[in-house]
């Protein structure tokens, strides 16, 4: 049931997983020269400079065609659009929810965008103050974030344990086309959903299968940089 | 130059430089850097929510500084908590910092920067900044570039990069001046010049020429250090 959303932030995350095919990347500081000459164009955290390209953040420059990119590796989360995210319900307002996502300005869940009609004097017992949602960002605006519930695997999230990553690891500990989650998922018979801002949320049959998902999932982000990652992980559960 | 340095560094030379980013798990970008003794670390959070609110600008982005000299960083333990001393280094550094850094993208956030001295052997102001820069492209913040500093000193009447303490009190001839030197790298732009003691005004731009010298040595630092977090 999950798998679904694990899909669609694997989708979103892509272009984040440092291992990819044919493009050259290397690591850039905030005003290197990344290109010179008139054929390249900037694109997301780089300038044009007179004749150069230069990066404008740290990370991995990218040249993908005449585009060139820097990708973000390291900081804090920043939210894109149709981004899934966990959050923590900080406040009920009389048309919406407000969530907690570990960005800098405050994101919104309006009544009208939950999966169910719910009645305005309920509010409270459809999603309380602490409870765990997962949710998709509808739109990022200066004012604010808009979320939705309107989506496969988007819902309050209900018991179980949540826990915190760096949002750059997500990608990695999601895998391609999700193949890393879904292991963690077999080896440990948990329900996982991972959250683009670095939440993850765990439920499993018993505490000690939870822990030991939660074993894997630091394990993986902890070796962000190392190849034959899914081995590793495998070898990490036969031991176990 | 006749001149014999107390450590035994020839006039341009630095001290030992240590660098490393990704010192602090919890802080979005982290750094320490060192100059000799003068060890200081810097930790980057945000773009974060503001408050007090009266301090939020709708426009972008602003940057809070804070410098601290902890308590055992000095020979003569330190009162610990700010002082009329941190808080102007403090604001001297978010000014140092301000002009390469891009916040138009978070209106009405703050960029906290905390900036602690583990060990004082003068300079710990560059120390900081040099840390704080860093920690700032770590961060992942949108910067136009990074900040090299350096302190430029005058003992008697040569001059000499990156002093210690030993140095600040040298009282022979002419006395010791310093002066503390931000820039933005591989520019010619001065983001903080700090004189602290006399000097004639020509020999000023001499001294700036010895900083640009060693600011980009510390900037092959600085990034070589960046770098290595992502091998």
């Amino acid at each position: 049931m999950m798998e679904e959303d694990i899909n669609e932030a694997h989708e979103a995350g892509e272009e984040m997983v440092s291992s990819s095919e044919g493009k050259k990347r290397r690591a850039i500081v905030p005003g290197e020269i990344i290109v010179t000459g008139e054929d390249f164009l900037p694109g997301d955290g780089a300038r044009r400079e007179g004749d150069n390209v230069v990066a404008s953040r740290f990370g991995l420059a990218e040249e993908a065609g005449r585009i060139i990119k820097v990708i973000a590796v390291t900081g804090s989360f920043i939210p894109r659009r149709n981004n899934v995210i966990l959050g923590r319900v900080i406040d009920v307002t009389f048309n919406g929810w407000l969530i907690d996502i570990d960005y800098a300005s405050s994101s919104f869940l309006p009544l009208m965008e939950s999966p169910r009609f719910v009645n305005k004097s309920e509010m409270d017992q459809f999603l309380g103050i602490g409870d765990i949602v997962a949710a998709k960002i509808w739109s990022v605006k200066s004012k604010g974030i808009d979320l939705t519930l309107k989506g496969k695997g988007l819902g309050k999230m209900e018991g179980g344990m949540v826990f915190h990553i760096s949002p750059n690891r997500v990608p990695r500990v999601i895998g391609r086309e999700g193949s890393m989650i879904n292991l963690i998922k077999d080896k440990t018979g948990c329900d996982i959903t991972v959250g683009q801002n670095g939440w993850i949320w765990v439920r499993g049959e018993n505490v000690d299968s939870e822990i030991k998902a939660r074993q894997a999932v630091e394990l993986v982000a902890d070796k962000v940089h190392t190849e034959g990652l899914t081995e590793q992980v495998e070898e990490w559960f036969a031991k176990k | 130059m006749a001149l014999k340095r107390i450590d035994g560094r020839k006039a341009n030379e630095l001290r030992k430089i240590t660098a490393k980013v990704g010192i602090i798990p919890n802080a979005d970008g982290s750094a320490m850097f060192s100059f000799g003794n003068t060890v200081a670390i810097a930790a980057v959070y945000g773009p974060r929510m503001l408050h007090p609110q009266h301090m939020q600008n709708p426009a972008t982005g602003i940057l809070r500084c804070n410098y601290d000299l902890l308590s055992f960083s000095v020979h003569d333990r330190k009162r610990p908590g700010p002082s009329r001393r941190s808080q102007e280094i403090s604001k001297v550094t978010e000014w140092a910092l301000l002009p390469v850094l891009d916040l138009k993208e978070f209106p009405n956030t703050v960029v906290d920067v905390q900036i602690y001295i583990l060990q004082a052997d003068a300079s710990t102001r560059t120390a900081g900044i040099n840390a704080a820069s860093m920690a700032l492209a770590h961060a992942g913040i949108p910067m136009k570039n990074l900040v090299c500093s350096v302190s430029i000193g005058k003992l008697d009447k040569d001059l000499v990069i990156d002093v210690n303490k030993a140095e600040e009190d040298f009282k022979d001839g002419e006395g010791a001046t310093d002066m503390a030197i931000a820039k933005i790298a591989n520019s010619n732009k001065f983001t903080l010049m700090q004189l602290d003691g006399k000097v004639q005004p020509e020999v000023i731009a001499d001294m700036l020429k010895m900083a640009n010298k060693a600011c980009e040595e510390i900037y092959k630092i600085q990034e070589k250090a960046l770098k290595a977090v992502l091998e």
